[in-house]
């Protein structure tokens, strides 16, 4: 039986979507218009104003906001209340720059663990369930996203946040957790974590996973599902639109259904910003329509992806995303060569490798040096030097077809790789070719 | 009678041989012969210890990767020539011998030797019929 949390919504029809896309936008445009000088120069310099935004169709008069926009206004640039009504702040991980921020009030809350609530209960979740949550809690949206959508659902919560895999493993296994959320490649070590300890895949509880923030892919998923015995479920979310979401899997795992009643998406043509029909390959814009804080009008978020509006069998009417295709933003250009990690990725996995990697790049003597680390698995160590040296030589190999450059294999000892227990941080590029 | 050889993978990094060994004094398991294979990423520590089974337990709870690989052991009188001679005997049969180390027995007198090849009993048969004790 099909489930949802907000079925009105969920399964609105499309034209009654639109509608209430058209009326909401209306209602955005005029309030960041209103509040946010920054947007609205940007739309003065466009020579727009809200009186030529009646509906969706409008949108792409619009200016871009980038994520430099939201630096340079860091950190209350952007706010479209007064920050007394503002309940909240979290932010993004950051790792180069300077940080970005969002603001919420209590309504923009609310909405933000509808969204989360839909995730949760798509993948099967009721208030009879044991959701962990071990995506870090604090400034990063995971956590705190996923935490509010288990409460609306009305089930049981245990706000584990990120590391200490014993003790994830001890409240997974003494009280029955039902529902694993966290970032795939945590989840993927807690698979690792379990095996080793003896504990089989059926011996836990878990049915479902609701794994994000982290680009992963069909493999890691078919991993993860064996290792933990259960269905993993794909969520997407920035912190700029609110946090994980925007957009969630369905029981049929093909696509992430979009909240479009809380945000349009639109795909774009990256270097031209000219919108692209649905079907197209391109950047992820997203409209928020109903934030009161943060609001974000064509936030360009960087992730490379198509939208699909064929009916899902599921009965959700909104649009499905499929998973980012790789940010336009971790593409590493290699010796002049397009790499995406996630491609390495494959490879490992399609080799019979664990995808636990770090990739590194240098510049040695005006030339691109690229370095793939890996983990050998015990089953896979020798006793001689050769036969290690020839399996580097055939990843090596492997990893060239897929690629077009070779890099330097280097298997290194079970669980020499530094594991985040957050995001993975799986390339180090040490050339500096941005500064 | 194969023995059963503790293998283990040793990254190159100052100390790491040290903490191994020190894991191994720890749990009283003594060495009765030691070689080491290495590149300039990794070693491939391979050992004869006086307990097998409990060296590997013991590296491998402090995540250290190892395997027990089966090796014959041969026993060889201490004179030149000898070691020689019983590659001879392998050779002539055909069987190739991937590495082998060597150590001065306990006994006075005679040095035993380790050796790795594909088939462990055609070469344990090999060395017999050439007149070398197996250990």
């Amino acid at each position: 039986m099909q489930t949802y949390y907000q079925k009105e919504i969920e399964t609105m029809p499309p034209e009654k979507l639109r509608a209430l896309q058209d009326e909401k936008l209306v209602r955005q445009v005029r309030h960041v218009w209103d509040h946010v000088p920054y947007y609205r120069a940007k739309m003065e310099a466009a020579g727009v104003t809200p009186e030529d935004i009646c509906g969706v169709r409008d949108l792409h008069k619009l200016p871009f906001l980038s994520k430099a926009d939201l630096r340079d206004t860091y950190p209350y640039g952007m706010l479209a209340v007064p920050l007394a009504d503002c309940v909240r702040i979290q932010s993004t991980s950051g790792t180069t720059g300077k940080r970005v921020i969002a603001y919420y009030t209590q309504h923009d809350i609310d909405l933000w663990e509808d969204c989360c609530a839909r995730a949760i209960v798509a993948a099967g979740g009721t208030k009879e369930d044991v959701v962990q949550v071990c995506y870090g809690y604090g400034l990063f949206t995971g956590g705190a996203g996923l935490h509010g959508g288990s409460h609306k659902v009305g089930a049981l919560t245990l706000p584990m946040s990120s590391g200490n895999t014993e003790r994830q493993l001890q409240f997974m296994m003494d009280l029955k957790s039902t529902i694993l959320c966290c970032t795939p490649s945590y989840a993927a070590y807690i698979g690792e974590a379990m095996a080793e300890k003896g504990i089989k895949p059926e011996e836990n509880c878990l049915k479902a996973g609701i794994f994000g923030a982290e680009p992963w892919t069909e493999e890691m998923r078919r991993g993860i599902e064996k290792s933990l015995g259960i269905k993993a479920y794909d969520i997407y979310g920035l912190t700029e639109t609110s946090g994980p979401g925007v957009a969630f899997e369905c029981e049929y795992q093909n696509g992430m259904h979009i909240n479009e009643d809380h945000f349009i998406a639109e795909i774009i043509d990256p270097d031209t910003g000219e919108v692209l029909p649905d079907g197209q390959k391109g950047e992820l814009v997203f409209t928020s329509l109903d934030k009161e804080a943060f609001p974000l009008l064509r936030y360009r978020t960087r992730d490379i992806c198509v939208l699909d509006r064929t009916p899902c069998p599921c009965g959700r009417t909104h649009v499905r995303m499929a998973k980012p295709m790789g940010r336009s933003d971790d593409m590493l250009i290699i010796r002049g060569v397009n790499v995406f990690p996630s491609q390495i990725e494959t490879v490992l996995l399609q080799e019979g490798y664990a995808p636990n990697y770090r990739i590194e790049i240098d510049r040695v003597n005006n030339s691109d040096t690229f370095d793939v680390y890996v983990e050998l698995l015990p089953e896979q160590f020798s006793d001689t030097v050769s036969a290690i040296t020839a399996m580097e030589r055939k990843l090596g190999d492997a990893l060239r077809i897929m690629l077009g450059i070779s890099p330097k294999v280097h298997l290194v000892a079970p669980r020499s790789i530094e594991r985040s227990e957050g995001k993975a941080k799986r390339v180090i590029d040490k050339r500096k070719l941005h500064e | 009678m194969a023995i059963q050889q503790l293998t283990a993978f040793v990254e190159n990094r100052r100390g790491r041989l040290v903490e191994l060994t020190r894991l191994l004094a720890a749990a009283g398991v003594d060495l009765r012969a030691l070689s080491i294979a290495d590149t300039q990423e990794f070693g491939i520590l391979r050992a004869i210890v006086s307990d097998t089974p409990k060296a590997m337990d013991i590296l491998r709870r402090s995540g250290v990767l190892v395997k027990s690989t089966p090796v014959v052991g041969v026993r060889l009188t201490d004179r030149p020539g000898e070691l020689s001679l019983a590659l001879a005997a392998l050779d002539e049969a055909g069987i190739n011998v991937e590495y082998l180390y060597a150590f001065l027995a306990v006994t006075p007198g005679v040095a035993d030797l380790v050796l790795r090849v594909q088939d462990n009993d055609a070469a344990e048969r090999v060395l017999r019929e050439a007149g070398f004790e197996i250990i």
